[in-house]
């Protein structure tokens, strides 16, 4: 049913048609609206869930962890230090194959202690073992946890997902979004069947000690299986179709007027909303531009980017999110997709933006479009403010 | 794919963690023992075994070689020998 919602409680509701026996979760800007929604309704009573409160995001990490051992659906969230604080816990979570799932709305990190939007917090977790799927909209949002459950609990997978969402863009944004019905979400996304849990009548362990001879092969197991895991999300998201009738396609990039282009702008999460209009604006001027927005960047798609961009000869990448001391985050991804192939872009750039949630106009990519030309840059922010840079201390 | 992830009660067992051993490991002469017994109590990994006199050994898939049993031992018994060398410790 169609709503004018905001993104979180839009996400509180997908989330109890999901059906999760354990929430856990730590307040924290601007995260909040998810988890006062899904406590809100454990306690009126609409959601039959044990919403555990604690102390900390090192504990809702962990209660999540240790109530997905036992076989049961889990669902958590969190945001900036609170991801961070989360950390350890997040690794173990993908070492030890639980299919967890989060939803992280996007902050920046301190210091400078800042509580708005940028994608720095998820994307400083790239390595854990979890996916991480990026949504543009409240309506990516929403349908990316349906498709997440059904990814992390796949028979095949058993890996963690993080559904990033920008911090108050999406999650204090008003938008219509088509709710999912609670048969047709029971009809994706059936109760969850463990492949193994911890259970006093019959007995295991997990997450114990591995030596030296028998880590890697853990390690590798997970690389093995977010490798092949690229093809299951088309799959996932072809089911995802027949059911509610929303076409994602291979839910790894989305491919917007890319045919004859000659500027793409690369970008991830709502940014791309933006980039579509002024793509749309350039595109009635009989410019040839066009965006490729990534979905998934973990696992990432190099073979789909390839297709994607081989004949292009300028792209843009725009990250909003900051590697410091090397390539930024996206933009390394892109150039490696690349690297030592026949075709390929004349031009990868790299632009920075949006940090700290200083907003990315449509000024903003029509400067982007401007910067990207032939020479190649990499170090590169846009929407500086250069009196600023005059602050020194020192000699 | 998964990899050694789930282990069920007493499967621990199976890794042989006695290949962490690097120097020397030990032998039991099975001469002057008196089954004092101390070798098996000090025993960090437990892999110790025996009984009578002159009847204990470790057991290489689990001894780290650390030496404490032959250090303990009041009849100088058992001795450390190189790893290289073709000695059952029996």
């Amino acid at each position: 049913m169609k709503e004018f919602i905001e993104g979180s409680h839009a996400i509180a509701e997908v989330i109890k048609s999901c059906r999760p026996g354990v929430i856990s979760a730590y307040p924290i800007t601007p995260q909040t609206h998810i988890v006062e929604d899904l406590a809100q309704m454990v306690a009126d009573g609409d959601l039959k869930s044990q919403f555990v409160n604690v102390e900390s995001e090192h504990s809702a990490a962990s209660v999540v962890l240790g109530g997905s051992a036992t076989g049961v659906r889990v669902y958590t969230a969190t945001s900036s230090q609170g991801l961070f604080y989360m950390q350890e816990v997040v690794f173990n979570i993908a070492g030890m194959r639980l299919p967890v799932i989060m939803t992280c709305a996007n902050r920046a990190i301190s210091a400078p202690i800042n509580i708005w939007n940028d994608q720095q917090d998820s994307i400083s977790l790239r390595d854990s073992g979890w996916f991480q799927l990026y949504a543009e909209n409240n309506q990516e949002a929403v349908d990316f946890h349906l498709i997440a459950y059904r990814l992390a609990e796949d028979k095949r997978v058993m890996l963690p997902v993080m559904v990033c969402m920008d911090g108050f863009i999406l999650t204090h944004g008003m938008e219509t979004v088509d709710i999912p019905e609670q048969e047709k979400v029971s009809k994706f996304l059936p109760d969850y069947k463990p492949l193994y849990k911890l259970d006093p009548a019959e007995p295991i362990s997990m997450g114990l000690l591995a030596d030296p001879d028998y880590y890697m092969e853990t390690r590798f197991a997970i690389q093995e299986t977010m490798r092949k895991s690229v093809g299951y999300l088309s799959e996932i998201s072809r089911e995802f179709n027949d059911v509610f009738g929303r076409d994602y396609k291979d839910l790894l990039v989305e491919e917007y007027k890319l045919e004859d282009a000659e500027k793409v702008i690369v970008a991830m999460g709502s940014v791309c909303g933006t980039i579509k209009e002024v793509v749309d604006e350039q595109r009635a001027k009989g410019k040839k531009v066009g965006l490729l927005k990534i979905i998934s960047y973990r696992p990432f798609p190099y073979a789909r980017i390839y297709e994607a961009l081989k004949d292009v000869p300028k792209v843009a990448v725009l990250d909003k999110a900051v590697s410091l001391g090397a390539y930024a985050p996206v933009a390394v991804e892109i150039k490696s997709a690349f690297y030592g192939k026949k075709k390929g872009p004349k031009v990868i750039s790299s632009f920075v933006g949006g940090l700290g949630g200083r907003d990315i106009t449509m000024e903003t990519i029509y400067e982007v479009f401007r910067r990207l030309s032939a020479k190649e840059v990499n170090f590169d922010f846009v929407d500086l403010k250069p009196e600023l840079l005059k602050e020194e201390y020192g000699e | 794919m998964f990899g050694p992830l789930i282990v069920n009660p007493l499967n621990s067992k199976g890794d042989k963690t006695g290949s962490w051993r690097t120097l020397s490991r030990p032998h039991y002469l099975h001469k002057d023992c008196i089954a004092c017994r101390m070798c098996l109590l000090i025993c960090p990994e437990g892999c110790v075994y025996g009984k009578e006199k002159n009847s204990f050994w470790a057991d290489y898939n689990f001894c780290k070689g650390c030496g404490v049993c032959a250090d303990i031992c009041p009849k100088k018994d058992i001795a450390m020998v190189p790893e290289e060398s073709k000695d059952d410790g029996k």
